[in-house]
């Protein structure tokens, strides 16, 4: 179990992070820059905080009010960095050594061994770091971190320095191995890809401020706030202001739509590029066709709402190509979007 | 010929670069952790050795340790010889001259180091000390052995504050340095040339010794 709440001024940008995990794999979505890295490194001790509090199975790594920093070392916590950070001047079997270094001779070499076996990094003991595929590089980092015994697993964007075929393989293969050490696990991403096939729970960071975990599926159908719904690939948004329980007037879109139960907090409605469908009689839009854009499998087409103004509010739609076919060279188009297909936002703009 | 100015000089340029050696990577690295205005004036104090005359230099080493000024004194008391005018004496005035060669290639190194090395060693529970000699130092090696060879090289021309602060003794202080200053006051041109020769010749090949390894570190960053 781990438990974070601390808090970090550098300059213009303030870090407020909240969240506890329970033996899940718990993802921290958000753009680059928005702190995701910087709330691993104060919880490995690399960065301190300036107040908080964080406990890995009732073990205090951190307290600012009882003056309590563990070190790094003392932590137990396993870091993958982005790059890896294997030692460049050691061979695969002594950075796996490394992490055992205390350990008798004999037991070092049995672990190593044992965890060259597990990683599928037989025969490869005695080369360097750069020698290595990107792959075989995340194997050899893990099976480094493995072999130290960590409490937790911090993640930093694991797949982001690996071309988008070995990905894929490399994925299922940090599935396995996630299934196999069955701890709480930390997840940092910027793609909301990676965190569905990874993750149980997401924890949506913006601008350096957590919001309330919650699962994967939930922020993915029902996202509650616009960063939640830009992170979980939301492509409309509007302006917004409620006008009754069921009734939104969409400030940029320039039109009125019937929705669910809206929130009093109301700030933004988005609506999914794929659930705009063309024809239908509830919340139809009458749209001027602007721009249509060829993409591998489908046709993307950008449309100009009747109230609108065209810098901001251009709406989205995607569909196969086979299914524009019957569209093609249309200059007006009218799009419907289903009540419950409008999300109901609340937080900050874009 | 006598060969005695040539074994001066590499004991004096050896010694005064083993010292160096030491004192310009702890220096590098314990003033690349200071907060960033000291480091400032930290930085300028032991670089400007680089840039002054050598002769401020000896001037300034005669002030601190001449038989007759304070500190100069209390080591005479302490040692019962005084710290000038032996050939050992070279070794304070090549020590500063050269110090800045070795502080600042290894801050080089030591900059190019990619933290996240460290922060990875730390978080597998490895200690400081492991980290520095068995990470920090073997991914710095070139930068830093080139450094010592270069403080090496220059530590063998040095003449302005040797001539100084240990004089011109034949056979007991004459570096080849000097002896070509002295050779050439009494007119004594082909032996000063074939010094000339000697000096250029040990030159040249440490300066060698400083490109191929310059050459090989560039490689390894580039990997």
């Amino acid at each position: 179990m781990l438990s974070v709440n601390i808090q970090k001024r550098l300059g213009d940008f303030s870090l407020n992070v909240q969240f506890e995990t329970d033996g899940e794999i718990l993802a921290l979505l958000g753009a680059s820059g928005c702190g995701k890295s910087m709330t691993l490194k104060c919880i490995a001790g690399i960065e301190r905080p300036d107040s908080g509090r964080i406990v890995l199975n009732d073990r205090v790594l951190f307290d600012s009010e009882k003056h309590i920093d563990l070190t790094p070392q003392k932590r137990r916590v396993g870091y993958l960095f982005q790059q890896y950070a294997l030692f460049p001047n050691m061979t695969v079997e002594q950075n796996i050594a490394a992490a055992l270094h205390r350990l008798p001779r004999r037991e070092r070499k049995a672990a190593v061994q044992e965890k060259l076996k597990a990683f599928a990094l037989e025969g490869l003991e005695k080369h360097r770091p750069h020698q290595l595929s990107g792959g075989q590089q995340q194997r050899a980092a893990l099976a480094r971190i493995m072999a130290g015994g960590p409490e937790v697993l911090l993640l930093d964007e694991p797949f982001s320095a690996l071309d988008s075929y070995l990905k894929w393989q490399m994925e299922l293969e940090m599935m396995d191995t996630l299934r196999a050490y069955g701890g709480d696990v930390l997840f940092v991403s910027h793609s909301r890809d990676e965190v569905c096939r990874m993750c149980q729970t997401v924890c949506v960071l913006s601008a350096g401020k957590s919001e309330e975990k919650e699962s994967v599926h939930h922020l993915m159908h029902t996202p509650g706030t616009v960063s939640a719904a830009l992170l979980s690939g939301c492509k409309n948004f509007s302006r917004a202001q409620r006008l009754d329980d069921h009734t939104v007037r969409c400030i940029d879109w320039g039109v009125t739509l019937r929705t669910q139960l809206v929130p009093e907090q109301l700030s933004y409605v988005g609506i999914r590029a794929h659930y705009l469908s063309v024809g239908g009689e509830e919340n139809a839009i009458d749209c001027r066709v602007v721009r249509v854009v060829e993409d591998a499998f489908s046709t993307v087409v950008m449309l100009a709402t009747p109230g609108g103004d065209e810098g901001r509010s251009l709406l989205r739609i995607e569909m196969d190509k086979s299914a524009w076919a019957a569209f093609d060279g249309a200059a007006a188009l009218s799009v419907s979007a289903a009540p419950q297909d409008i999300m109901l936002l609340t937080g900050g703009g874009i | 010929m006598d060969w005695f100015p040539l074994w001066n000089s590499l004991r004096i340029a050896a010694i005064s670069a083993f010292i160096v050696f030491f004192a310009g990577i702890a220096a590098a690295y314990y003033i690349a952790r200071l907060p960033r205005l000291v480091k400032g004036i930290l930085d300028v104090i032991l670089t400007l050795p680089l840039v002054l005359p050598p002769t401020v230099v000896g001037y300034l080493l005669l002030l601190l340790l001449g038989p007759r000024r304070t500190v100069g004194a209390w080591l005479f008391e302490v040692f019962g010889t005084k710290m000038v005018m032996h050939w050992w004496s070279a070794v304070f005035a090549v020590s500063v001259v050269v110090f800045p060669l070795m502080y600042r290639t290894a801050r080089g190194a030591f900059e190019s180091f990619d933290e996240t090395l460290a922060n990875a060693g730390r978080t597998l529970g490895l200690s400081n000390s492991y980290i520095f000699w068995r990470i920090r130092m073997p991914y710095c090696r070139q930068g830093i052995v080139a450094g010592a060879v270069l403080a090496f090289a220059r530590a063998i021309g040095e003449y302005g504050a040797t001539s100084m602060v240990a004089g011109y003794t034949p056979g007991k202080t004459a570096t080849v340095a000097t002896e070509v200053y002295q050779l050439w006051r009494i007119g004594n041109d082909e032996l000063a040339l074939r010094w000339v020769l000697v000096n250029i010749a040990i030159s040249a090949v440490v300066l060698l010794a400083v490109n191929f390894l310059e050459r090989r570190e560039r490689r390894m960053v580039r990997r």
